[in-house]
């Protein structure tokens, strides 16, 4: 197995897997929450210092292949490229951002619990930079397991039945990927699972068609897309925030990388075939869940829906295969992951300070808390793409690329900026603005570890938002490759 | 100097970073002088940057600070547009924009320090904003201007926050903005799909030789975005709900930022819009119907600000109607002296509602004439300035509208006119009842009746001033030879649409002097009528019947809007979120149940009892035996 440590792949999972097992030793609270913290970081350091060697001359360090089942023809292959690196990234910057923004949250054996949070980041490295489709899936399942176990064993009262339901759900949909995947495999000319493998198989247009079906529906339960959505918003609502966090900033993202990784450029034909499907779908669910948010009074659930339709643009914005669109989607689903974490983040303090998330019951919170409500007010105009914060340059470009496969559909599609402030200011003016009641006057300003939290998220909010640069500069020849494959088979 | 362009936008950015991170530590006096400061800065540097386009053998420039997005082919670059449009904007906004900022410091002296400093970290980013929207080199720049003066006139407009109304307030005016630019960001990706770039030397040198279907399709699509922001037919509701904010910030977003933004964008793209008829058609049509709709309602509103919101709205139409007509000078011209004289008024109606304790209902008021003296002369100004007396600004700037009106259709000019006469009225019936007759309100308000202090009369007075002479710089060539400097002046930029327009330009000499000055004669005896009844205004308790009540209630409007559009939105949602719940939400529930149910049943399969077993193994062995036997035969 993995045995080396000199390239960046290998670290990047060993880190988060050591750290999390060691987790899992650590008697003390205190000395745990401080352990998986620095692990974190270690880890993000790590992710800082492979972004300077993203040279193609580099190549040693970003790309590895350990044997594994040889026999079979899988193995522990593992990429760092642009696509990929951008959602290590957003996974470990993800991770410290919580461990601190819920530092004083209480959990029965913390232990456990942090062990089992780093497994699930390790879960998510290894998805994102597999090259192999076994260690694809195998981590992919990886993910879940630990996901199951926090969100089941600590949370709100109906958690167990919101964790069940996700896991058969998302167990199902991964089921329905092993078949797809090792029916791919069979026809792939030198028996591998490797991607490039993958990528060179000849399939007929009838084999596209329904295998297309299995790895898209596995896909649209993670992300999730309508009308596949429903184990979410419960969920949502009833994990731990910590894990929330983690599900919604970047779990979910792992449904909307396995599209671009290993669908669209596997099965093109496919794509092109039923991308009017995809796309209806996918719009239907942004208008869908964007009108079901403005009704909700549970700023969890809100936050839920609001992500949801969030997705719903990014699946639509990659099957128009446009170039800047997918560019769009791949820098969204950075910044989302990023905005999202931050509303999480405020929702989870309320519920913390007041004990109850029904906007209709809470009011005025400016009053006492300023610092938080700007700090919130910030990240939920990002949230609804305001020009130069981040989401803007992601929404713009998916927007564009709707446009170009359809003025109407990108019209339609276009009301959700409008659902989007109605129910983002809503929410805002019944819990923020306003008079206090007796509950919200309970609300206390944040404390300094959440400000540092919420102020690296603005930060990162306002640099992606004015300065994107640097990230088309990442992402851009990864794309050019995909497309360029998906566009030559 | 050109060069030096970014220091317009940046001093008031620094401005709200210092007041908006400084809040709790920066005195009032300290946050005012670095609020007001940074806007003197711009409004200097922006001087320089006017002389400068303005010497002979200017050429537009484009300032490229970095590229925002370069991806595929589309590459849409930081940068900004230096001409002499955006110049001249330059010096509206900094320059109004400053006297507006200095009149709050006096105004908003009751607040305490770290909201004295929220409310000048909102404004200078609100005068960023703007700056953005003008300076924009693309469509996009300009956009982020665009959604960023909504996101302030939002912050402006509920800050109060304590008080819902404000809040509800703050936040139509943003979702009505949103619809708007939703309009406007479609029509930014139409121009990307045609042309592959937002950047206005490519949009604008392509637009001719393009399909007018593609034009007309994409010019309606901005539209609908100057429909959001310069609050036109059917979006215009929010602009007198937004009276919600403080009274300078409704004097900076009628006057001097927000509301124009949607005429400085036509201007700007005036190719696109001389180059298709039909979008031309319904943008004066759209101004016409406003200017009348909204004179309309103002002829019976009570409260002193409403009554100048409903006119901002009024003079908007006023100016796209220009734009619609290819009067794009004086539509520009007209959003300059609108510029003076609204900021006066909104602000001279700051000075009344200061001294008159935050009351804002002119049925209390009257006879604040000799409490108010500056205010009451600078008001009365502003008054002539926009009923369009000569040789007050408005009156220029509006004739030179309605005459090309003329040129398109009688029937533009005569409702036009009409509108004026209606403007006329309202404006004075609010004039004298706000400072003629006698005072009607309590002893207690008029003991404590007073002059504003210097820092707000000095604006003023200066924006009084600009207001009576401002006009000059715009005199018809059949009073004056030359006398139209701005025509002049911003040649260049609408020298494309000049010379597609084929039209001859000429009325006689008499039949404009008549059209001039019969107008104006006519407008005056309206003045004197409302002068006479209003003066003598008495408080009633009779209610408006009939038309009259209607105007009141704003044609129903809101209540329109609210029963057609808020409530089906809401009850749709309300349905959609149930149908998840028991529909969508059901059938994954019910799969999973059926599997549950299944399995149960498979279940006493293996009870663990022999009997059952053979007797299974027994009734499957004959099965076998009899599909063998058919299977044969």
């Amino acid at each position: 197995m993995i045995a080396a440590f000199d390239n960046f792949p290998a670290l990047l999972l060993w880190l988060p897997l050591i750290g999390g097992i060691l987790c899992f030793f650590i008697k003390n609270e205190r000395n745990v929450k401080t352990w998986s913290l620095f692990s974190s970081i270690i880890t993000l350091a790590l992710v800082a210092v492979s972004l300077t060697y993203t040279d193609q001359k580099h190549y040693m360090l970003n790309e590895v292949k350990y044997f594994w089942l040889t026999d079979i023809g899988a193995s522990f292959g593992f990429v760092l490229d642009g696509i990929s690196r951008t959602l290590v990234l957003l996974n470990a910057i993800a991770f410290p951002l919580i461990f601190a923004a819920t530092w004083n949250t209480k959990y029965s054996n913390s232990n456990s619990f942090h062990g089992l949070m780093l497994l699930a980041q390790c879960g998510m490295m290894g998805v994102f930079m597999a090259t192999d489709a076994m260690a694809f899936y195998f981590f992919w399942e990886l993910a879940l397991i630990p996901t199951y176990f926090l969100a089941s064993q600590w949370g709100g009262e109906r958690r167990i039945q919101a964790a069940f339901k996700f896991f058969i759900y998302t167990f199902a949909g991964s089921l329905l990927l092993l078949i797809g995947i090792l029916y791919v495999y069979l026809k792939t000319p030198d028996q591998s699972f490797a991607m490039l493998s993958f990528y060179k198989v000849k399939l007929s247009g009838d084999e596209q068609n329904w295998l297309f079906w299995l790895f898209f529906i596995a896909f649209a339960i993670k992300m999730p897309i309508f009308p596949f959505h429903t184990w979410q918003p419960d969920v949502y609502e009833q994990s731990p925030p910590a894990v929330t966090m983690v599900l919604s900033a970047v779990m979910v993202k792992m449904g909307v990388f396995a599209v671009i990784r290993w669908l669209l450029p596997v099965f093109p034909s496919a794509v092109k075939h039923f991308d009017s499907i995809v796309i209806g779908l996918s719009v239907t669910g942004i208008i869908y869940a964007s009108c079901v948010a403005i009704v909700q009074d549970d700023i969890k659930r809100l936050i839920a829906w609001s992500s949801i339709a969030h997705i719903g643009l990014m699946c639509a914005a990659l099957f128009t295969l446009n170039h800047a669109a997918v560019s769009g989607v791949i820098i969204q689903m950075f910044n989302h992951g990023v905005n999202i974490l931050g509303l999480w983040i405020v929702a989870g303090l309320l519920e913390q300070q007041l004990g109850i998330r029904k906007i209709s019951q809470l009011g005025g919170i400016a009053q006492k808390a300023p610092v938080l409500t700007i700090l919130l007010v910030i990240v939920a105009l990002a949230n609804i793409a305001l020009p130069l914060t981040n989401a803007f340059v992601g929404e713009f470009l998916m927007f564009n690329g709707l446009f170009g496969y359809s003025k109407y559909v990108a019209a339609f599609a276009g009301l959700s900026i409008i659902l989007a402030a109605i129910y983002t200011l809503n929410m805002i003016k019944n819990v923020f603005y306003g008079s206090m009641n007796p509950i919200s006057e309970r609300v206390q300003e944040i404390t300094l570890n959440q400000r540092l939290v919420l102020a690296v998220i603005v930060v990162l909010i306002f640099i992606v938002g004015v300065y994107p640069a640097p990230m088309f500069d990442l992402i851009r020849s990864s794309t050019d490759t995909l497309l360029s494959r998906i566009a030559a088979k | 100097m050109s060069k030096l362009i970014y220091l317009v936008p940046l001093f008031p950015l620094l401005g709200f970073l210092i007041n908006g991170l400084g809040r709790k530590y920066l005195s009032k006096s300290l946050v005012s002088i670095i609020g007001s400061g940074t806007i003197l800065a711009s409004f200097i540097v922006s001087l320089m940057i006017f002389f400068e386009v303005k010497a002979p053998g200017f050429a537009p420039q484009v300032v490229t600070l970095f590229d925002f997005i370069d991806v595929a082919k589309l590459k849409i670059s930081f940068a900004f547009q230096v001409d002499q449009l955006s110049a001249l904007f330059l010096l509206i906004i900094t320059g109004v924009g400053f006297l507006i900022h200095l009149y709050s410091s006096a105004y908003m002296h009751e607040e305490t320090p770290p909201h004295f400093a929220r409310y000048f970290a909102y404004l200078n980013l609100f005068v960023f904003s703007m700056l953005l929207l003008v300076l924009g080199a693309n469509f996009v720049i300009m956009f982020m201007g665009w959604e960023g003066v909504g996101l302030c006139s939002y912050l402006l407009i509920g800050y109060w926050f304590k008080n819902d109304d404000y809040n509800k307030a703050a936040k139509k005016a943003f979702v009505m903005n949103r619809i708007g630019d939703l309009g406007f960001l479609l029509g930014i990706f139409w121009m990307i799909s045609q042309f592959g770039s937002t950047d206005f030397s490519v949009v604008f040198a392509g637009a001719d030789g393009t399909p007018v279907k593609i034009l007309t399709g994409i010019t309606l699509l901005l539209f609908v975005g100057a429909m959001g922001k310069s609050a036109q037919i059917p979006l215009y509701t929010w602009l007198p709900d937004a009276m919600a904010g403080p009274t300078p910030v409704s004097a900076l977003i009628h006057a001097a930022t927000m509301v124009t933004a949607g005429i400085y964008m036509i201007a700007r793209s005036n190719i696109m819009y001389t180059l298709s008829p039909v979008t031309q058609a319904v943008v004066a049509i759209t101004g016409l119907a406003t200017a009348l709709f909204a004179a309309s309602i103002a002829l019976k509103q009570n409260d002193i600000k409403k009554v100048l919101a409903y006119s901002t709205v009024s003079q908007l139409g006023y100016m796209f109607l220009g734009l619609g007509v290819g009067a794009y000078t004086g539509a520009v011209f007209h959003v300059m002296t609108h510029a003076f004289f609204k900021a006066l008024l909104f602000l001279g109606a700051g000075s009344v509602i200061h001294a008159m304790h935050h009351e804002q209902d002119i049925r209390n008021m009257g006879g604040l004439k000799k409490h108010l003296p500056i205010t009451h002369i600078t008001f009365l100004l502003g008054c002539l300035a926009i009923a369009g007396i000569p040789p007050l600004s408005g009156f220029f700037s509006k004739d030179e509208i309605l005459t090309a009106a003329f040129l398109k259709s009688p029937v533009f000019w005569v409702l036009g006119v009409l509108g004026a006469l209606m403007t006329a009225f309202y404006m004075f019936r609010l004039y004298a009842m706000t400072f003629l007759g006698k005072f009607r309100g309590t002893h207690d308000q008029e003991h404590h009746l007073h002059e504003s202090p210097a820092a707000m009369t000095i604006p003023l007075v200066v924006l009084a001033l600009l207001s009576v002479f401002g006009g000059f710089i715009g005199v018809p060539e059949v009073l004056m030879k030359n006398g139209h400097q701005l025509e002049n002046y911003l040649a260049p930029v609408f020298a494309q649409s000049t010379a597609k327009m084929h039209e001859e330009h000429h009325l006689s000499h008499v039949m404009e002097y008549m059209m001039m000055f019969g107008v104006a004669a006519i407008i005056l005896v309206i003045i004197i009528i409302a002068w006479n009844k209003f003066s003598r205004y008495q408080k009633t308790t009779a209610e408006a019947t009939g038309l009259g009540r209607v105007l009141e209630n704003k044609w129903y409007v809101d209540e329109i809007y609210d029963t057609v559009i808020s409530r089906p939105l809401l009850g749709f949602s309300s349905f959609l979120s149930k149908f998840d719940k028991i529909f969508i939400d059901g059938i994954v529930n019910g799969v999973g149940r059926l599997v549950q149910y299944s399995s149960r049943q498979l279940r006493w399969i293996q009870s663990g009892q022999v009997g059952s077993y053979i007797l299974i193994m027994v009734t499957a062995t004959i099965l076998l035996f009899i599909i063998q036997f058919f299977w044969k035969s």
